[in-house]
């Protein structure tokens, strides 16, 4: 049992690797814009620490800086973080259910669009000690960049600030391309919702939509429609079968 | 009234988890409806596809390294290479074309 743990918690550690230093790159440029907004060491570092989220923070500081009320700062974190409830209602189906609810409490901080990225591609259930291997890494990544970003803007050159900025969309390929190239279906599904996200960043109306929103409007859109015409069935279509690993 | 930021990073961490907390923790038992667990079955493609694309072009110094590092990483990953090679190697593909092409 304890090996099994560790196990999970050193696969974890791994997946991580590639998180942390996407989110190092990331919080980088955060904490570099949460010293323009006047704030001290501690407080950008503690905005990351507790929130652990890119989009959102970046609007909260800018909110922050206009004097904003509460409400609204509450409203407009809803309103760009919403995706998570998303993810997490597909982690609910992962994550090992024999293990205690308080384990979940702590899961659920670090779902980030990363880290629900990896835990979804592992084979099976995941156990907490998987998503606290991952969030070992990115956690202390998010936060250390920030506070890299903050005491100095220079640490990192740009060259490595920008090569990095690709580290957590690679990621992400790594994830979606390998399904994709077994099934026809999640195949499809890629094309369409790559397709489908340019051109709501093109076209005149639907580009003002932000970036969080256009992503629920996309999901709810493409997985219902996916799931209406090709509904997934344990064991029945031989084509799932190697992608039943996500799912189970 | 001037606002503290206590109060601020207080209220954005605390919608911020509970988005992230009450569907994990109000859904614990297996959804047996086979529509609703298509859809969550389908979902990280579909997400995770949005957020790649077309984000990544603009990640970089300029659109060419961004569009080499993208070529790296669907190759490699359609030849089933791990993550963090796929991750890595798309990140040396953009710092190579900006120390080549000097942008």
């Amino acid at each position: 049992m304890s090996r099994n743990r560790k196990m999970d918690f050193a696969a974890g550690i791994q997946d991580g690797i590639p998180i942390c230093l996407g989110y190092i790159a990331v919080s980088f440029t955060f904490g570099i814009m949460a010293k323009n907004a006047g704030l001290s060491t501690w407080e950008a570092v503690l905005i990351s620490l507790t929130n652990l989220t890119s989009a959102g923070q970046f609007a909260g500081l800018s909110l922050i800086t206009a004097s904003a009320s509460y409400f609204e700062m509450a409203f407009t974190q809803l309103i760009i973080n919403l995706r998570y409830s998303l993810m997490s209602c597909a982690l609910s189906q992962k994550i090992d259910n024999h293990y205690p609810s308080f384990h979940r409490f702590l899961i659920a901080y670090g779902i980030t669009d990363e880290v629900f990225g990896v835990s979804v591609s592992r084979p099976g259930r995941i156990t907490p000690w998987y998503s606290y291997g991952v969030m070992a890494l990115a956690a202390p990544g998010w936060t250390l960049g920030t506070f890299l970003g903050v005491v100095s803007g220079s640490i990192l050159p740009d060259r490595i600030v920008s090569a990095l900025s690709v580290a957590l969309y690679g990621m992400f390929i790594a994830i979606i391309i390998p399904p994709a190239r077994d099934n026809r279906i999640i195949r499809t599904i890629v094309v369409i919702s790559m397709a489908a996200s340019f051109f709501f960043t093109k076209a005149s109306v639907l580009c003002q939509i932000s970036s969080g929103f256009r992503i629920i409007i996309l999901t709810i859109l493409i997985a219902g429609i996916a799931a209406y015409f090709f509904p997934v069935k344990e064991d029945a279509n031989p084509e799932d079968k190697e992608d039943s690993s996500v799912e189970a | 009234m001037k606002h503290n930021l206590y109060m601020y990073i207080f209220v954005m961490a605390a919608v911020t988890y509970l988005i992230r907390m009450l569907p994990l923790t109000l859904i614990q038992k297996e959804i047996k409806n086979t529509f609703i667990k298509s859809f969550l079955y389908y979902v990280p493609y579909v997400t995770l596809a949005v957020m790649t694309f077309p984000a990544i072009l603009t990640a970089t110094a300029n659109i060419w390294s961004a569009a080499i590092g993208f070529a790296i990483a669907l190759i490699l990953a359609w030849n089933r290479k791990s993550l963090i090679c796929v991750s890595l190697f798309s990140c040396a593909g953009v710092f190579l074309v900006e120390l080549l092409t000097g942008l």
